[in-house]
């Protein structure tokens, strides 16, 4: 391949758009549209008796009230289960709108839609509901108790209770392998909920034409919406289609459908006969969408004198809030890449999914990783800490080695298949991360400590993505795949693939996703899986278009296909550049014309004489066009990896936290674009940031989210980041041709463990709780201080 | 999160706009930055704003030996760049951010008496005094609030409905006195956790707590101390601090004890070069 | 009641009614059809509806389109130079990878149009301060602030 474009920095191609304000978000389209707002329940837990809209009739520019009562049975279903599970006994979702109990402030109760979003907030601030108010369940403690009930049928607000367990060489099981070991601890610990909190919220908007309906939906997953729609309002697949345009950020939120607007907004639009568009406001997004991290766990872990782990057993407490669409992703991601580099002699892990009268607990960024990372390197450093040992030295004492690759860790993943690593390197990241940081000469002394964290993340699941390839007569590559972008910077990396590919110049390659018109079949963006399933489908479909222009060009350079390469979008016999034909002469040739539009065409008509006579057109087996279709379905996840460390100092007096110092070597196989790559890590170190030191969402008892605005949700401004150094290591994936791992999620995955770990070692004290906050620090030393 | 309708008024000088304000009663907007967003929340519903920013004249920033006098409609930026009063200087750098500065007024953050803000905690700390005015039936009517009256309680000042705060004047430091602003926020640019703004001169020493009490707790210390330490117990213990989500009472109540030595030092340390010494 | 008011938005006068509470955000996004201004929080914590009102950045969502009738209005959208060339933030933004999903980035552009104006040579303390009031929840502003030096020399380099 002479136009090497992969591994390469190459500047964003999606950039000049977004740069100029030309950039086309959901709610920057259909000015023309009418705006709904929703009536959301502003009680944790009730009943709801009557609703009153009549004081909203009055309101102009009103044009409908809904309620469930008013919504078709079909529209007015319980929201799918997305993600069904064994152990999910009692999977409960919500349905569009309140049909007679709302479980969490937010719960959307009546949908308005009027000629503008402040006519419809005006319409909605006179809506009168009146409710019954139920005691809410806020908080593990109280729903494990189980006193009161989030669903009347769900006893003991337990939804899910698995439990998986690797037994020891010699047959024990975890929790006997630890009542023998040399050596044992037991502790609690907690992680708070924090939230994917893209600065674009959620946001529909819909065109029904009498016949076709069509979808604009700020997600993750435009294939999936597009099912979902039509099997919620009856339609035929073919009369839907489902459009994702420029996404303000996911971080795992809107891989979630159908929400309710998703399928609200089209059927307002549907019996309208207008178009009608949503777009969620930030208090909205509090209350409404999904949160994550909330857990609490109890490990008990069994180690020898080297620190080599014997037995691990972590039962964890899971919050789902209110409902259950996106199933027990969350907890079965914990359970299993709790693991991380390690091969504990036994391992037994159990969860209990609980339901809470709060908001929908659903993937964000990490999806369970951060909390399992938070417990093994946890343990790490207690064992480190109760031997006396360095805490690298415990780590290594129980990493994978490089020659044990593949690794079986004997358990089932989030896709129902084998936890197997493909490929890493743990004890090179181990040394590389320890010089980055200057592990070894850093001198702690009292406020300033270092601490480390590593992790494994199985990415690229599947089920499987497709790619579609065309070059048209322009010489122009349009490559197109169902999952969408939000800014991963796919048009880019997906351009760079099939630039390589193809040996074309990437100016002409543009790359379309999330646009189902283009492409049908996809599943979506989540689990850092974009590069790896789409990535490797892409370059199979241009593998398949390069074969097909090859013998097409060799028919018309009466050349062997195999002395043929591609260089600069132009097709030559190797070593003779004279002989030689452009990819657009090619794709005009594939394409047997009866009518031309210019003169490039016109050598592709019947009597241009370019076709055999005695052959049919399109020759059998063959479709006429410059263009592949191909899919990639791997076998099971790749497993990237990934090292971080840092420098923390805290004020003796202020108790303030100060990262001075954050390093990161990552392991994400093969590099499409290294500065996209790079770019992903430090967006991820600082949501960990985030998650570490500032962002918590605090219920009161009441079921009030009670900081549910930026000015108390404390997402990082530029003052709160540290620098990021990064290092990387590649170790290819065995498993996909490309050699690519995901890396969308990493940064953000093994952040608190290792703020943890540098104030413990800045401090002296344990932390076992995180987010941590200068207040929580003080109130630790005053403890320590008795 | 879109405002509930209001009428809208845009009087052209004070007469008008007091005498409006007089008539239809709403609430007056100048920069705009803590009332939009509580009317973008709905969390007021004023039926009439009396927009004062095309109010002539408001906008001046006087300066004279005694102290600094700023206008109502005078931005956050605009006295910070005019840089005529080092303390108020320093604490206008504290407030938000560059952006919010921009447009955000100094009279404005006075008015909105946020017991965590800066300013408020300056104008106590310095004796200030807020002017307001109002229509009285014949014309404009002017008082002036000194700060100890101005600061009734959290958000809530002395300006009554049918008042205009017109300008807020910033007494001058006396020559030879140092100051200091210490505060601690969660995020660079938000409310302090807990703030001290001190004043030491040869003779005495005065500080101004923010964050620690339901308005800015304002601590004489008189003589000059030696022992910072001692002094800033004093001011510790001078407070009444509430937790919340952002910080329990008692770090609070610690936090403030820290910042007063810090302050107080810092400013005795200013004073003594200033004077010298 | 509609108010009758002008705005020269990147150089051009525009006329439009608006009532009174219409937000300067919705009227540049919804009136005007100028969707690059971006609308993250409605509480004036985020940046993104960040615009240059007389040269200074101030936020669209915390000002009423009534009260800057008559006023010069800078968005995203104005930034670049006449000829339709991107200007040298908009360049610097793009070469040191400053934006992903790009919802933020308007407003960090007129932020640092008018950061750099007035400190065409901000040390590293100056720049996070510069746009610390803008939040990013992509790029861990790491980018962001590569950018805004690089932009800084290309402004040095081009003047």
């Amino acid at each position: 391949m002479t136009t090497k474009l992969f591994g390469e920095p190459v500047q964003r191609r999606e950039d000049p758009r977004l740069l100029t304000g030309n950039g086309r978000y959901l709610d920057d389209l259909g000015r023309e549209a009418l705006a709904a707002a929703f009536v959301r329940s502003p009680h944790a837990h009730a009943r709801v008796r009557d609703i009153d809209v009549t004081a909203a009739l009055d309101v102009e520019g009103l044009v409908a009230v809904y309620t469930w009562e008013d919504l078709p049975e079909r529209v007015g279903r319980a929201l799918p289960l997305l993600i069904p599970h064994p152990a999910l006994t009692h999977g409960r979702t919500a349905y569009p709108l309140a049909r007679d109990v709302v479980r969490h402030v937010g719960e959307p109760v009546v949908m308005v839609v009027a000629a503008d979003r402040y006519a419809a907030e005006d319409a909605c601030a006179l809506i009168e509901v009146d409710y019954e108010p139920l005691k809410p369940v806020v908080g593990l403690e109280e729903a494990v108790q189980g006193a009161q009930l989030v669903h009347e049928d769900v006893p003991g607000n337990v939804g899910a209770h698995l439990v998986q367990e690797v037994a020891a060489a010699d047959g024990r099981g975890a929790r006997e392998a630890i009542e023998t070991a040399p050596h044992t601890l037991a502790f609690r610990l907690d992680i708070e909920r924090s939230a994917s909190m893209p600065l674009e919220g959620r946001g529909v908007y819909a065109r029904w034409d009498g016949r076709d309906l069509r979808v604009y939906s700020s997600t993750q997953t435009s294939t999936s919406v597009r099912m979902a729609v039509a099997a919620a309002l009856g339609l035929p697949l073919p009369q839907v289609e489902v459009i994702a345009p420029d996404v303000g950020g996911g971080f795992g939120v809107k891989i979630v459908h159908p929400w309710p607007e998703e399928v609200l907004v089209p059927w307002a639009a549907m019996t309208l006969g207008r178009e009608v568009k949503w777009t969620e406001d930030r208090r909205e997004h509090f209350i409404s969408s999904a949160h994550e991290r909330g857990q609490v766990q109890y490990v008990r872990v069994g180690f020898d004198d080297d620190g080599r782990v014997l037995g691990l057993d972590v039962t964890i407490l899971h919050d789902h809030g209110a409902y259950t669409p996106y199933g027990i992703i969350v907890p079965i991601v914990t359970s299993t890449q709790l693991l991380g580099p390690y091969k504990p002699g036994s391992y037994r892990v159990e969860f209990t999914a609980v339901y809470t009268n709060t908001v929908q607990v659903t993937p964000y960024r990490g999806a369970g990783r951060p909390q399992g990372v938070f417990c093994m390197e946890r343990t790490m450093d207690k064992i480190a800490r109760y031997l006396g040992k360095d805490r690298t030295q415990v780590r290594e004492a129980n990493f994978i080695r490089p020659e044990e690759f593949p690794y079986d860790q004997k358990m089932t993943f989030q896709d129902g298949r084998p936890l197997i690593y493909d490929s890493g390197n743990y004890p090179e990241m181990l040394r590389m991360i320890k010089e980055l940081i200057g592990w070894d000469s850093f001198e702690a002394g009292p406020g300033r400590g270092i601490g480390i964290g590593c992790y494994v993340e199985g990415t690229g699941v599947g089920p499987y993505e497709g790619g579609h390839v065309q070059i048209t007569s322009d010489g122009r590559v349009h490559v197109s795949t169902g999952l969408t972008s939000q800014g991963q910077g796919h048009e880019t990396a997906f351009a760079q693939i099939a630039a390589t590919e193809l040996g074309v110049p990437i100016e002409r390659v543009s790359v379309v996703t999330g646009d189902t018109r283009r492409f049908g079949y996809a599943v979506g963006t989540f689990a850092s899986r974009a590069a790896v399933v789409s990535g490797n489908a892409i370059a199979l479909a241009c593998r398949k278009v390069r074969e097909k222009a090859l013998r097409i060009a060799a028919d018309a350079l009466e050349a062997n296909p195999a002395d043929l390469e591609i260089a600069d979008g132009v097709v030559h016999v190797a070593g003779t550049p004279s002989a030689a034909v452009p990819l657009s002469t090619v794709a005009v040739l594939a394409n047997p014309l009866r009518y031309a539009f210019d003169e490039e065409t016109a050598k592709a008509t019947q009597f241009a004489g370019a076709a055999a006579p005695d052959r049919p057109p399109v020759a059998e087996g063959e479709e006429p066009g410059l263009e592949g279709r191909d899919y990639y379905s791997p076998i099971r996840s790749t497993f990237a990896a990934g090292m971080h460390a840092a420098i923390v100092e805290t004020d003796p007096d202020t108790a303030e936290i100060k990262v001075v110092r954050y390093a990161v070597v990552h392991d994400c196989g093969r590099l499409i674009n290294p500065m996209i790559v790079e770019g992903q890590i430090h967006g991820g170190v600082a949501q960990g940031i985030g998650g570490a030191l500032y962002e918590r969402m605090v219920y009161d008892q009441h079921g009030q989210l009670v900081n549910a605005s930026f000015m108390d949700f404390l997402m990082p401004y530029a003052t709160e980041i540290p620098h990021v150094e990064t290092g990387h290591l590649e170790t290819p994936s065995p498993l996909n041709p490309l050699g690519v791992k995901g890396a969308g999620e990493a940064g953000v995955i093994p952040v608190s463990a290792v703020i943890a770990s540098a104030l413990e070692d800045a401090e002296g004290i344990e932390v076992n709780r995180m987010p941590i906050s200068p207040s929580e620090l003080f109130e630790l030393r005053a403890a320590r201080m008795g | 999160m879109k405002p509930p309708p209001f009428a809208y008024h845009a009087p052209r000088d004070l007469v008008a706009a007091v005498r409006t304000l007089a008539e239809v009663g709403g609430k007056v907007l100048a920069g705009g930055q803590s009332l939009i967003p509580m009317l973008n929340m709905r969390l007021a519903a004023p039926e009439h704003l009396v927009d004062i920013n095309r109010v002539a004249g408001l906008d001046e920033i006087e300066v004279t030996p005694a102290g600094v006098r700023v206008g109502a409609t005078a931005r956050h930026a605009d006295v910070e760049a005019a840089g005529v009063h080092p303390l108020l200087t320093r604490a206008l750098k504290l407030v938000a951010h560059p952006v919010i500065r921009n447009r955000g007024t100094v009279v404005g953050s006075l008015v909105h008496a946020d017991p965590a803000a800066e300013l408020p905690a300056v104008l106590a700390l310095l004796d200030g005094r807020v002017r307001l005015a109002r229509w009285d039936g014949d014309g404009v009517a002017v008082r002036e609030v000194p700060a100890a009256d101005f600061f009734v309680g959290p958000m809530e000042s002395a300006v009554e409905p049918d008042e205009v705060a017109v300008s807020a004047f910033f007494p001058a430091l006396a020559p030879g006195s140092g100051f200091a602003f210490e505060e601690v926020s969660r995020r660079h640019g938000d409310y302090a956790l807990a703030g001290v703004c001190a004043v030491v001169t040869a003779r005495s020493a005065k500080v101004a707590c923010i964050g620690v009490g339901p308005v800015p707790v304002v601590v004489e210390l008189g003589e000059a101390w030696s022992d910072w330490r001692a002094a800033a117990a004093v001011v510790r213990a001078a407070t009444d601090p509430e937790g919340d989500i952002h910080a329990s009472a008692a770090y609070r109540g610690h936090l403030v004890g820290v910042l007063a030595e810090r302050a107080l030092r810092e400013a005795a340390r200013e004073g003594a070069a200033a004077r010298g010494a | 009641m509609e108010h009758e008011i002008t705005l020269i938005v990147n150089g051009v006068p525009r006329r439009t009614g608006v009532p009174a509470r219409r937000l300067l955000s919705d009227c540049l996004r919804h009136d005007l059809g100028l969707t690059g201004t971006h609308v993250g929080c409605e509480h004036g914590v985020c940046g993104c509806c960040t615009v240059l009102l007389d040269g200074r950045p101030v936020r669209s969502c915390l000002t009423f389109a009534v009260t800057v009738d008559g006023a010069e209005i800078t968005t995203v959208e104005g930034l670049a130079d006449a000829d339709g060339g991107l200007s040298a933030v908009q360049r610097a933004f793009a070469e040191c990878h400053g934006l992903q999903c790009g919802f933020c980035t308007p407003g960090f552009l007129c932020t640092v149009t008018a950061l750099l104006r007035e400190n065409p040579a901000p040390t590293e303390d100056e720049v996070i301060d510069g746009i610390s009031g803008n939040l990013c929840r992509c790029t861990g502003y790491q980018n962001i602030v590569k950018a805004v030096h690089r932009a800084a020399e290309l402004l040095a380099e081009e003047a």
